[in-house]
């Protein structure tokens, strides 16, 4: 089963963060559909719009492998299903 | 992308600074199926039905925090009320239901178990008698679970029996619990018109009217709510509203969408979603500091009154657009001691339990949470109990009461509860005697009101 979630990466900017996200979404079968990302006061910002096929991972095993990135390269990396913007924003 | 790069900011500063939130998750299990006349067999079945129907609670809950990267802070059972399910049986106290329900609770993991209720409001039965006896012992010998009384309802008026037995066990459960500083008295409510849905702790229950099993939410997030007003300062009332409306309604459709998956995860209907804006004792996440956002200096000072019918009636707005599901109480919550904001302006002398009274009209609550007086007699305790029911009774709303006595405790000393139970310090008691209008005992009737149908 597929499904679309928000990755959302928060941080100091630095070398290689898109690479160390996308590397960890591609070994695991994701594909990347939209991205945007942006500095703000110093801080790296990137909002990546991703189709998960939840019968090789699940959002919450995806969670758990950019935490450890997330750890390794001090950043906030958040994925979150996509239907959890849908439904507050939309009716 | 469709959804616009802002929405996605907004939700995630939401989640992450304004510390918004699922309150909890709720599962209610009807015990109807337990009844024996045998005690032991029928404690045993109701462990059995219990642990059998919320096994995946917890498992649900983590999965669909992860899933939404929202946290889903409290996992709870709410059962059949006690009371009936073990008036057949051959049990001379209900004790030893508690503690089945508590190690069910246990074992599964869950936060609270509620239930140890019974509806009293316009008389007794032997069950009931026996479940109210038995709730000083059964709320000091467990953990998890948490009891409740309904004492009136706008259809039968007050039972002052009822609510003068009820003053004494609130005293008798602090007392117990007197090393504490009378902490089981934060799992017994006192209840007029008390919903059979409500997510909450301590009044949570599982009604009559209710299925077999069901998954009702609570929410929360005073935080957000007051950033959102805070993003406004020049805006006039009505500009107000609006804003608390929009904001209610985005954390409104987050509980739908937790409610409604995690009831299809564990295969059960889906319940409400109660609106309630809860607050917790961290600093921001607090009513109190929602009022004061709006221009009162501090909680309790003249207008508060206002702001919070404001405040409670835009919450409800906002939220019934968001779902068709709304039930419990749905309003903003006061507790003294689970919010900052509150505990601050009693200990700054602007708010005093008349004040709290009145405020009562107009939100969903009622007394909760206030620490008084160890040596408060249990009579002038059950005046304060009858007052807020009245105020339930005639305005046709709930109410419950949850006071706790804390013994050698004097006004102005301090106790600190820890959790989500927070800290406050111990308010002024009236201490003009209520003593001989409370033993007159009886039945308050039922104002007029009640010939609505």
């Amino acid at each position: 089963m597929k499904s679309k979630a928000i990755v959302t990466v928060l941080g100091k900017d630095r070398v290689g963060i898109v690479a160390g996200v996308s590397r960890v979404l591609a070994e695991n079968n994701i594909n990347i559909e939209d991205i945007s990302q942006t500095i703000m006061h110093d801080f790296f910002t990137m909002i990546m719009l991703v189709t998960v096929d939840e019968d090789i991972i699940s959002i919450a095993n995806l969670q758990d492998k950019l935490n450890k990135l997330a750890q390794e390269m001090s950043l906030k990396i958040t994925v979150q299903s996509e239907d959890i913007f849908r439904y507050m924003h939309r009716i | 992308m469709l959804i616009n790069q802002d929405e996605i900011k907004e939700t995630i500063e939401m989640i992450q600074e304004q510390r918004l939130d699922i309150r909890t998750i709720t599962m209610g299990v009807s015990l109807r199926d337990c009844v024996s006349p045998d005690g032991e067999q029928l404690t045993e079945n109701v462990y059995r039905k219990v642990t059998e129907s919320a096994r995946n609670l917890i498992e649900t809950a983590e999965t669909l925090q992860k899933k939404y990267g929202i946290p889903i802070v409290n996992k709870r059972v709410s059962v059949s009320p006690i009371s009936a399910i073990a008036e057949s049986s051959d049990l001379d106290d209900y004790v030893p239901v508690a503690k089945a329900l508590d190690r069910a609770a246990q074992d599964i993991g869950i936060d609270f178990i509620g239930g140890f209720t019974a509806l009293v409001h316009k008389g007794m039965t032997p069950g009931d008698i026996k479940l109210i006896d038995s709730i000083p012992r059964a709320l000091t010998e467990t953990r998890k679970l948490c009891s409740s009384v309904n004492v009136a309802s706008s259809k039968a008026g007050i039972n002052m029996d009822a609510v003068l037995r009820m003053a004494d066990v609130v005293k008798e459960t602090a007392n117990r619990t007197g090393d504490k500083d009378g902490i089981g008295c934060a799992k017994l409510v006192v209840f007029a018109n008390i919903p059979e849905d409500n997510p909450f702790m301590a009044g949570a229950y599982h009604g009559f009217g209710e299925p077999d099993k069901v998954i009702n939410v609570g929410i929360s997030g005073p935080g957000v709510v007051r950033a959102a007003l805070e993003k406004h300062p020049d805006a006039d009332l009505m500009q107000i509203a609006e804003t608390i409306k929009r904001t209610a309604f985005k954390i409104t459709r987050m509980g739908e969408l937790i409610g409604r998956e995690s009831a299809a995860m564990l295969g059960v209907k889906p319940g409400v979603v109660d609106l309630s804006l809860a607050p917790t004792p961290t600093p921001g996440d607090s009513v109190a500091q929602i009022i004061e956002a709006m221009g009162i200096e501090r909680c309790g000072a003249p207008g508060s009154t206002a702001a919070l019918a404001l405040l409670n009636d835009a919450v409800k707005k906002g939220g019934a657009m968001a779902t068709s599901s709304t039930g419990g109480l749905s309003g903003a919550f006061i507790p003294v001691s689970e919010d900052l904001g509150m505990a601050e302006a009693v200990e700054a002398g602007a708010l005093s339990i008349e004040k709290l009274e009145a405020m009562t009209a107009v939100c969903s609550v009622g007394l909760d949470m206030i620490v008084i007086p160890g040596d408060t007699p249990a009579e002038t305790i059950a005046g304060i109990i009858a007052d807020q029911m009245a105020i339930a009774v005639v305005n046709k709303k709930s109410a419950g009461v949850r006071l706790i006595p804390a013994p050698g405790k004097r006004e102005g000393d301090r106790v600190t509860f820890g959790d989500l139970l927070g800290s406050a310090p111990v308010m002024r008691v009236n201490n003009f005697s209520c003593a001989s209008f409370v033993r007159r005992g009886g039945r308050i009737p039922a104002p007029l009101t009640s010939l609505n149908n």
